[in-house]
């Protein structure tokens, strides 16, 4: 380093407090809006954000909901969502959320204030062990004991977040590292700890031979993930000029709905246990498997051992360890999905692959013999709003608008899932890995927040909308047109059918016999609340609920007893489904045997 | 992979049933609070076996240090192992000696004896044999320090056992690759 160089490296290095020095590092690494809650042990970073107009911060009703918030507006932009909570129960309230954006990669920066140094150990009052209750729930996290070491810490959070495999990263300061000083460095300026440089190219022989593969194939079928929406657009641009010149069939797990548009006719449908009947019985049949970002996840494979039996397995994922972890993979790329999708798609016009039309038409005939089994199909009634309908109706009203799904989990998610079609990547959110019940209310906020214009939409249940529903209190404060969309069944209806399906019909405290007014409840919030219980006012309602200027809630009175078909059972394989029709009159508690219902 | 008449667990992953065998891992990490517990979290956390694991500081300047961890697995986990180490931010570079015999392997163990008369000769004579040195003795007890490879030591052990041993105390295993490659 030159004298000059030193010179002018002062000249730019300012001193600042500590919690200066957290708000310029999160404004340098292009940080809009952050969700929080503050606390005794945050304080100053409050107090410097209180002069900071370039940070927009989110007052959320609880800590769990600033996490499920920030994963929201960082699915739905690809962008770094950021968090800052206070110590204890700020941090351990976090803690849900954070292990939610780890099992589904979401980019996070969660900013935790710690007490004191001086007191760490103690038992101060809101002390907890932060870094060691959520080094298994984190990408990475680290205690900022040195006011010296934050700004580095700040910017190699970022890039740890979001580079490679996504994922949360925490950052725990304590109160005195807050108000102490130190020079503030830019991103540019700071060396990162740590040599962490994940895997961007894939190895170009294996891409060869993953294009050389699929050129044999009779039956291959593309199985995407998660990994697709977090490489960002490129991604999906790529995967949908690689799937149509390849001509072959495409479904998604849950994670990855809207990279390859649901409009197109090679697109099957969601895959899994409650995945499409096409989608399920290609992914048993097919020849050649092409897995891009997923990780055979148990709600895909079903029964392992007989998990697409015949097939290779081409498997590109940016985290090597996700590579034969559950599968095997015939082929391995490690990689990022754009930039791996990108080279295959060249190398396959560039060897100019013979596209004979009957190369695949067998496969095809195959493939639409399944679709007219037609596995979505439903009762349909002229009396009751079934939930498959309900969700139907609001896709068919919500077409032609800039539309954002998110959901909690349950049945309503699966329906979601199924009658709800994407046509675009980061236009649905849900807690896929960790399955959270209670995201969806929170993630539309942060949704919103991202999207002021567009029409942000939680299609939630009556049982999970509960475990958040203070969010709606956020969403008022903020001005955030949120919808949600109840499909109210009194029950907890994923748990109620397994209970029935699996459990001999013994209903063990699945329903709420007290369920507030939703109506009354949304308006007690200073939102709007509608109720529908019949399928002809269903459309007035859902339009009703769109067009509340504000906050809305729509209680839509489902059908209360209604399954989620198709559904693999437990311990069966991908062409063991059962369908809707099919389950009535067939007895489930034969199909499922007696090591399948101890399984979760 | 063929399917299994008895498997009808779908969410069973260790059907899948391998031979297991022993292997050690140097993991090279940032010298830095809680990357210990972080290692030693992933193992308890994914239900891998560790047999033995030592760690220190190996050089100071480059705030480095280094984990020996000897586990057991099919090579499917151990596969595994090794990619989950490598995906921690701190874990700069994740070597497997030991499994294919190229590595060196020591363990430094500590053995307190108590006796007197002619099991005392004798415990003194094995341990020449072992090439232990006697660190500290009484009229009635010696504490002999062996180092040698892991099965040198279960063998004084062993002999030691009959002869009055009291306590062990041992480091666990040390690794460091053949050659003149570092890694």
């Amino acid at each position: 380093m030159t004298l000059l160089s030193l010179i002018a490296e002062d000249v730019h290095a300012e001193t600042l407090t500590g919690a200066q020095i957290v708000v310029r590092a999160l404004v340098d690494n292009g940080v809009e809006v952050l969700f929080g809650y503050p606390g005794g042990a945050v304080l100053p970073i409050y107090d410097a954000l209180f002069s900071e107009p370039r940070l927009r911060h989110v007052l959320v009703r609880h800590e769990q909901g600033a996490v499920h918030a920030a994963e929201g507006y960082a699915r739905s932009t690809g962008r770094c969502g950021v968090v800052l909570v206070t110590s204890g129960p700020g941090a351990t309230n976090a803690v849900t959320g954070i292990v939610d954006a780890l099992m589904d990669s979401i980019p996070l920066v969660v900013i935790t204030g710690q007490v004191p140094t001086t007191l760490i150990g103690t038992d101060a009052f809101q002390e907890c062990d932060t870094v060691g209750i959520t080094r298994s729930a984190t990408k990475h996290n680290v205690l900022v004991k040195n006011v010296n070491d934050l700004p580095r810490a700040l910017h190699e959070a970022f890039h740890i977040a979001t580079s490679g495999r996504p994922g949360p990263v925490l950052l725990d300061i304590p109160k005195d590292v807050q108000f102490g000083s130190a020079l503030y460095r830019e991103p540019a300026a700071v060396k990162f700890n740590h040599a962490y440089a994940p895997r961007i190219h894939g190895d170009p022989h294996r891409v060869t031979e993953a294009v050389d593969l699929i050129a044999q194939a009779r039956r291959p079928v593309f199985y995407t993930g998660g990994g697709v929406i977090n490489s960002g657009p490129a991604a999906a641009v790529a995967l949908r000029s690689l799937v149509r010149a390849v001509g072959a069939p495409v479904t998604s797990t849950l994670m990855g709905l809207g990279a390859y548009p649901a409009s197109d006719p090679l697109w099957l449908g969601m895959v899994g246990m409650h995945g499409a009947y096409e989608a399920n019985h290609a992914m048993h049949d097919c020849d050649v498997m092409v897995c891009v970002g997923a990780r055979f996840d148990d709600r895909v494979t079903g029964r392992l051992d007989a998990f697409s039996p015949t097939s290779k397995k081409i498997h590109i994922d940016i985290d090597p360890s996700s590579i034969n972890k559950i599968v095997r993979a015939d082929v391995a790329i490690v990689g990022d999905a754009a930039a791996v999708l990108e080279a295959m798609r060249d190398q396959w016009i560039a060897a100019q692959i013979v596209h004979t039309p009957d190369r695949l038409s067998g496969w095809w005939s195959q493939i639409h013999a399944w679709r007219e089994r037609k596995g979505f199909a439903y009762a349909p009634s002229s009396t009751i709003i079934k939930p498959q309908f309900a969700v139907e109706r609001l896709a068919a009203l919500t077409r032609d608008r800039d539309v954002y799904i998110t959901t909690e989990v349950g049945q309503h998610q699966m329906w979601a899932a199924q009658f709800f079609p994407f046509q675009e990547p980061n236009r649905w959110m849900t807690s896929g890995g960790l399955g959270t019940m209670g995201y969806g209310l929170p993630a539309a906020v942060g949704v919103q927040v991202a999207h002021p214009d567009a029409l942000v939409i939680d299609i939630a249940g009556e049982a999970s909308i509960q475990m958040m529903l203070q969010e709606l209190s956020t969403a008022v404060q903020h001005d955030l047109p949120v919808k949600i969309f109840i499909l109210n069944n009194e029950w907890m209806g994923m748990v109620r059918q397994w209970q029935q399906l699996l459990h001999g019909e013994r209903y063990s405290h699945s329903y709420s016999a007290s369920l507030p007014d939703f109506v009354k409840l949304a308006e007690a919030y200073g939102g709007f609340g509608f109720r529908v219980d019949h399928p002809d006012d269903l459309d007035a309602a859902i339009l009703a609920m769109i067009d509340a200027p504000g906050p809305a809630i729509l209680d839509c009175r489902v059908a209360k007893t209604e399954n989620c078909f198709p559904m693999i059972p437990s311990g069966k394989a991908h062409n063991e489904m059962i369908l809707g029709d099919a389950a009535v009159g067939v007895d489930i508690g034969a199909i499922i045997d007696e090591a399948g219902r101890r399984l979760v | 992979m063929e399917p299994s008449p008895s498997a009808s667990s779908a969410y069973d992953l260790t059907r899948i049933e391998e031979q297991e065998h022993r292997a050690t891992f140097a993991v090279l990490v940032d010298n830095e609070a809680g990357v210990l517990h972080r290692v030693v979290g992933l193992f308890a956390a994914r239900g891998y076996n560790i047999e033995s694991l030592t760690v220190a500081e190996t050089d100071h300047d480059a705030h480095a240090s280094r984990i020996t961890i000897v586990t057991r697995g099919g090579d499917h986990v151990l596969a595994q192992i090794r990619a989950q180490l490598e995906k921690m931010v701190q874990v700069r570079h994740v070597i497997d000696v030991g499994s294919d015999g190229s590595g060196v392997e020591r363990e430094l163990a500590l053995f307190k004896v108590k006796g007197s008369g002619p099991d005392r000769i004798e415990a003194l004579r094995v341990s020449e044999i072992f090439r232990a040195h006697v660190v500290d003795t009484t009229l009635e007890s010696f504490i002999f320090e062996i180092t040698g490879a892991p099965a040198k030591i279960d063998k004084f052990e062993q002999l030691m056992r009959p002869l009055g041993l009291v306590e062990v105390s041992r480091t666990g295993v040390l690794s460091i690759s053949r050659g003149a490659e570092r890694i």
